[in-house]
């Protein structure tokens, strides 16, 4: 370390640094957003590969036979719904006991913090019902859990007839050597969470549930199947939990091995996998699928079923049977058998999934992006945000070249002191917890003055806070020591910076995608702003990159994505649901992109919205 | 404070009267008794679930003594590597267990002898033996050898002494329990290997008498599969004026019998086992087959052929049971074709009395660094509260927060009245804990107690840590009050002198619950990592480290250049002139 430890050396680095910080910023970001952009191209992924050898190399024959028959329950199911408005509990248990499993029911009951507009719910109360098939010979340390949610109206019932079909098939079966767990879950994800929750005696959130009596142990693997048509054209892997969280790649491995032995059209968001990696059209599928993987995943919302699952370290999918227009079908025996197929691996399994990886990216079914491939496209960004620090240390540490009188200015750079950066980080965090606390608990009082639902009152309410946090006194320096400093900003911004890449580096280890979303939005914004720029113009652009507008920008890029393009209005609908799901995923699943940014990453972009005002 | 249950009469309370109420029927043989004695016999009982339970029995009996000096040598009915077990290592008594499977109280009632699953193993020695440990990991290395299975797992971290669950079975009234060795091997597997060495201990082996019928393809295509050993002194007679020794070898069998549909259900001895009956074995004082057909003594819906007019009455596990009665002896069991198949045919009812105790047990808690154990006993009586034992062996490494320990029943805290609590030391003895509690009628009992997860070194994994680390079977112990006790609106057809008063035999009767293990994770690392922790270090130690303290250590000295002649002479000049040097 010679080059640190040579003054001259040193000196010629640190001037380097602090002389071409403004050029080495820009070209960090644009390779940043090129690596991120790259990461879709087919040629710079890898192709998955099953890692698991317990699952990879034993052979398993796929037999159900009773498509037809599974198709015929799930009518019945579905006449049994209608006449008992909800979940037929009584026929389930009867119909689940006639298959030979033990069969075991989960009343449960949640008040949502605010009316849910989306599913029209507010007061739910609902009942879970499971049978366990008791695997020969086995302890009952292990299990594995097929799902299908009792949705209402139409939906899902041929998933559950496919769900019933199964279990009549694998009761006969010999070679099971972990209990199954059938489940038939209400209201999706609340009834879903009661029944983890009771499963493992945990409450996180504040639901009443009863007790569940039976248990197959340690769950080793879990799949959740949505399927509303008695034929499909394709089956769709939804891989995106609670807070970002992915099941083991070896999940989507064996869904992606079996499509391909037994023939079935497999998708991931939505989107077929092409093969012409090599036009422009098939990179730019390609990066529109790796794109909604992102959005989908910095959402930090379970999207499916199984999403509740991967808190509890339980490996899990959701399946989904789509029906378009193309001609080529896959009735249900097919579909009954890819999960036999997928089941007798799981069952094979000696240890639970964790030979292949947890943190990917997937550009299409048969490719991923592993997490040492795409860290280092928010490491380009992250980088902005210590190469300024490094500038704006460098600058607080050398006195200004200019002045003579060395002692009266070093007394000048540490009077700025604890106070002046203390004030705007208290004001702004402060900020941050009525953004979080105020929207649930003014809603009644909002609902009594203004014509609103709860709803709209909720998410009103937050972006009032929200708004409100701009005009705060941002100049309280001044009160406190008379009039601004030069490195008072410069302290404040120094401190803002480091806070910022602290919380973006966390941030994207957990959840890559949030992180680098943000990052994408707030790195400028901290690298160019400085009280010197023009006011007015700056002000706009940093409210556009605020983190209120990066998430308008994404819902519009998501419809976009999705090819459900949504005119601006629309778009403006769907953005304040977008905030009221955010909210109620936090209250109800514990999702934690919701505190994440009203507690920290807002209070960190007021705290440069500070520095662009200080006087 | 609750009675203890009084374990060793009412075992043997029950366990003569399965063996002497029956053979009143039987005219024993006039030849004058030989000092050993072998007796065989099948008990077979449809489930309510519609599964079939079949249990063998095979107990050999000896008038002999293992301990006094004089060496025994001429074997007959007794196995002789268990007899030099015996006298080699002092055992008192050895009960030995495989079991593959978890028994479904629930679905299946009580079994007639309860075993946790995989291996259970629990010795009182004589007290004659000064080093009890060391003889007891002798005496598992030998079980090991002679049962094949792996017992040599058995060390001081797996290895517990209970204080009051598990008392001797056999005469004798030692209780220290410094005698006592109790340990279970909850991931054991048992296949084939294990029953070949258990089938060779047997007098005619598995060439004849119900031991044919142990056919491994048939007995481990079953939902259960459990055979053990147990070793005892027991009395020779009534006045117990000479003991003898009892080696009982039971398999308990399930085998899965669903059907989709309501008809009847069918089995035979040839769709169970693959075979029939043709003899009894030859050195067998007694040869019997029980069938169960208490469920419906008047034959509505139980078909058994051939039809059998022996029938026995018998308590078992406080309740009155009917059995058919085939005597392998006779040769008119097994009529003119010389081969016994019995047929059974039945229509399983739905609804079975619910057992009275039964347990369950489960993790509770996510992530990797915390986790609760949580214990469910349920008492099923209606109005009779009675005490339980509970037995919990934890393992080291999941650290229990004894602080923790709560005991509720019905939302209220419910006092354990004996507690006896050992707890770990790391890499040496595990946590044992026993509590004796009062179970309140129609009610369910949590035990929670909380627990860290250790992290292992490295070389303490098993190969396969992402599976998981096994904590075996809770063990509940209880005297239950008698099902005919509870049984006062009978439909049964009773002679009305015979209901009033619960007698005492039949009040209560021991039973012990097995709850299923656990399979808990612990914070596994990544064992690839291994070379990439050691380049990462190298290179933080080296780059990082290395630097730092390369900075730290260095002293910086500016270094003047040495002046050149004129400007030394220009200073010695100004020197002399009084000016400072240049």
């Amino acid at each position: 370390m010679g080059l640190l430890s040579d003054p001259n050396r040193r000196r010629a680095l640190i001037s380097l640094l602090t002389r071409l910080n403004a050029p080495i910023c820009v070209v960090c970001y644009m390779a940043g957003v090129a690596w991120f952009m790259g990461l879709a191209f087919e040629p710079f992924t890898l192709r998955t590969y099953m890692s698991e050898n317990a699952m990879g190399s034993t052979m398993v024959e796929e037999r159900f036979p009773a498509g037809e028959r599974a198709l015929g329950t799930g009518r019945e199911f579905s006449a049994h719904k209608k006449k008992a408005g909800g979940m037929p509990v009584d026929w389930l248990v009867k119909t689940m006991q006639s298959r030979g499993l033990e069969v075991f029911t989960q009343r449960f009951s949640r008040r949502l913090p605010f009316p849910d507009e989306d599913k029209e719910r507010y007061m739910v109360k609902g009942t879970n019902v499971y049978g366990i098939l008791r695997a020969p010979r086995a302890p009952r340390t292990e299990a594995l859990v097929l799902s299908a949610p009792c949705s209402p109206g139409d939906d899902n019932n041929q998933a559950v007839g496919v769900l019933l079909g199964l279990a009549q098939y694998f009761r006969n079966q010999v070679f099971w050597a972990k209990d199954i767990i059938f489940l038939v879950n209400e209201h999706d994800l609340i009834g879903m969470q009661a029944w983890l929750e009771g499963y493992h005696h945990t409450n996180t959130t504040g639901m009443d549930w009863s007790p569940l009596q039976g248990r197959g142990g340690s769950i080793q693997a879990a799949l959740s199947l949505e399927l509303s048509s008695d034929v499909v054209t394709s089956l769709d892997l939804v891989l995106e939990g609670l807070n970002g969280q992915l099941p083991n790649l070896d999940l989507a491995n064996l869904f992606y091995a079996f499509c391909q032995k037994i023939g079935v059209l497999c998708t991931t968001q939505g989107k077929l996998q092409r093969n012409d990696w090599d036009s422009v059209s098939g990179y730019s599928h390609a990066v529109q699928t790796m794109m909604l993987m992102v959005m989908k995943q910095a959402s930090g919302r379970p999207w499916g079923d199984h999403g509740l699952f991967l808190r509890y370290h339980i490996e899990a999918a959701t399946i989904k049977g789509i029906n378009s227009f193309r001609q080529y079908k896959t009735d249900a025996t097919t579909i009954g058998r890819l999960l036999e197929g997928m089941y007798r691996k799981l069952n094979n399994l000696l240890e639970r999934l964790h030979q292949s990886y947890f943190f990917y990216l997937m550009p299409s079914l048969s490719h991923f992006v592993s997490i040492g491939y795409y860290m280092p496209a928010f490491g380009l960004l992250a980088l902005i945000l210590l190469l300024r620090a490094l500038d704006l240390w460098i600058q607080l540490a050398t006195p200004p070249p200019r002045t003579e009188d060395g002692v009266a200015d070093a007394e000048q750079m540490s009077s700025p002191g604890v106070l002046s950066v203390l004030t705007p980080l208290v004001i702004s965090h402060l900020t941050g917890v009525a953004l979080y606390t105020l929207p649930i608990h003014f809603q009644e009082i909002a609902v009594e003055h203004f014509p609103v639902s709860e709803t709209e009152a909720v998410v009103l309410t937050a972006i009032a806070v929200y708004t409100a946090g701009l005009a705060l006194p941002h100049n309280t320096h001044r009160l406190l020591t008379g009039r601004g400093t030069e490195n008072g900003w410069k302290v404040l911004k120094l401190v803002a910076v480091l806070y910022l890449a602290v919380l973006l580096g966390c941030t994207a280890l957990i959840n890559f995608s949030l992180g680098f979303i943000l990052a994408l939005t707030l790195v400028p914004v901290a690298a160019f702003v400085t009280p010197d720029v023009p006011k007015a113009l700056s002000a706009f652009i940093m409210v556009i990159l605020s983190p209120a507008c990066t998430l308008l920008f994404s819902v519009f890029l998501f419809q976009e994505l999705q090819e459900m393009p949504v005119s601006f209005l629309d778009g403006w609908m769907l953005y304040l649901s977008v905030i009221s799901q955010g909210i109620l995923d936090h209250a109800l699943y514990g999702s934690l992109v919701y505190p994440l940014v009203a507690l920290l990453v807002y209070p960190c972009w007021l705290l440069f919205w500070n520095i662009l005002f200080w006087k | 404070p609750a009675p203890k249950p009084n374990q060793p009469t009412s075992f043997e309370a029950t366990a003569d009267k399965e063996d002497t109420s029956a053979p009143e029927t039987v005219v024993q043989s006039s030849v004058p008794q030989p000092k050993d004695d072998f007796q065989e016999e099948l008990v077979i009982r449809p489930l309510h679930s519609g599964d079939i339970y079949a249990s063998f029995q095979f107990r050999t009996l000896w008038e002999t003594d293992f301990m006094r000096g004089n060496k025994v040598s001429h074997y007959r009915l007794f196995p002789k590597s268990l007899g030099q077990v015996i006298s080699k290592f002092s055992v008192r008594e050895l009960h030995i267990s495989f079991t593959q499977g978890y028994w479904r109280t629930m679905q299946w009632g009580q079994p007639f002898l309860p075993s946790p699953p995989g291996a259970e193993l629990w010795v009182w020695f004589q007290d004659s033996v000064t080093d009890v440990d060391g003889t007891w990991k002798e005496l598992t290395n030998v079980l090991s050898g002679i049962f094949c299975a792996s017992l040599n797992f058995i060390d001081s971290t797996n290895t517990v002494q209970p204080s009051a669950s598990f008392k001797p079975l056999g005469i004798g009234n030692v209780t220290d329990h410094r005698f006592l060795r109790y340990a279970t091997l909850p991931r054991e597997i048992v296949c084939t290997e294990n029953l070949t060495p258990w089938k060779k201990l047997l007098p005619c082996g598995s060439k004849a008498g119900l031991a044919v019928l142990l056919k491994s393809e048939k007995l481990f295509h079953s939902s259960f599969h459990s055979q053990a050993v147990h070793i005892r002194p027991v009395c020779q007679d009534w006045q117990c004026k000479t003991t003898s020794w009892e080696l009982r070898q039971t398999l308990n069998v399930v085998f899965d019998l669903h059907t989709p549909g309501q008809g009847k259900l069918e089995w035979s001895l040839f769709k169970m086992f693959s075979r029939t009956l043709t003899e009894a074995c030859p050195l067998a004082s007694s040869s019997k087959i029980y069938i169960d057909i208490t469920d419906d003594p008047q034959g509505e819906q139980f078909e058994v052929s051939p039809a059998t007019h022996l029938l026995s009455q018998a308590m078992v596990l406080g309740d009155r049971r009917t059995f058919s009665v085939y005597d392998l002896t006779q040769q008119i069991t097994f009529g003119t074709v010389r081969s016994l198949n019995l047929l059974i045919r039945w229509k399983s009812s739905e609804d079975m009395l619910r057992p009275l105790l039964h347990a369950e047990r489960y993790v509770a808690g996510y992530g990797l660094q915390t986790g609760e154990i949580h214990t469910l006993m349920y008492n099923n009586h209606p109005y009779r509260s009675f005490p339980v034992l509970l037995l919990d062996s934890v393992p080291w490494y999941l650290r229990l927060y004894i602080h923790t320990l709560t005991v509720t029943s019905k939302g209220k805290d419910n006092k354990p009245s004996y507690i006896h609590y050992q707890p770990s030391k790391d890499r040496v003895r595990p946590h044992l804990l026993e509590m004796l509690v009062q179970l309140p009628p129609n009610s369910v009992t949590e035990v929670t107690v909380q627990f860290e997860r250790a992290l292992l070194k490295w070389t303490e994994y098993t190969p396969d840590p992402n599976h998981g680390f096994y904590v075996g079977s809770s063990v509940i112990s209880s005297l239950v009050p008698s099902i005919v006790a509870m049984d006062t609106n009978s439909t049964r057809e009773q002679p009305l002198f015979s209901s009033f008063f619960p007698c005492k035999e039949e009040s209560s009767y021991f039973m012990r619950v097995y709850t299923e293990p656990l399979l808990v994770n612990l914070p596994t690392p990544d064992f690839s990592m291994p070379y990439n922790v050691i380049c990462l270090t190298c290179t933080v130690v080296a780059v990082g480290y290395g630097s730092l303290y390369n900075l730290l250590t260095r002293s910086f000295q500016i270094e003047e250049p040495s002046p050149g002649l004129a400007k030394r002479i220009a200073n010695i000049i100004r020197k002399m002139r009084g000016v400072p040097p240049l």
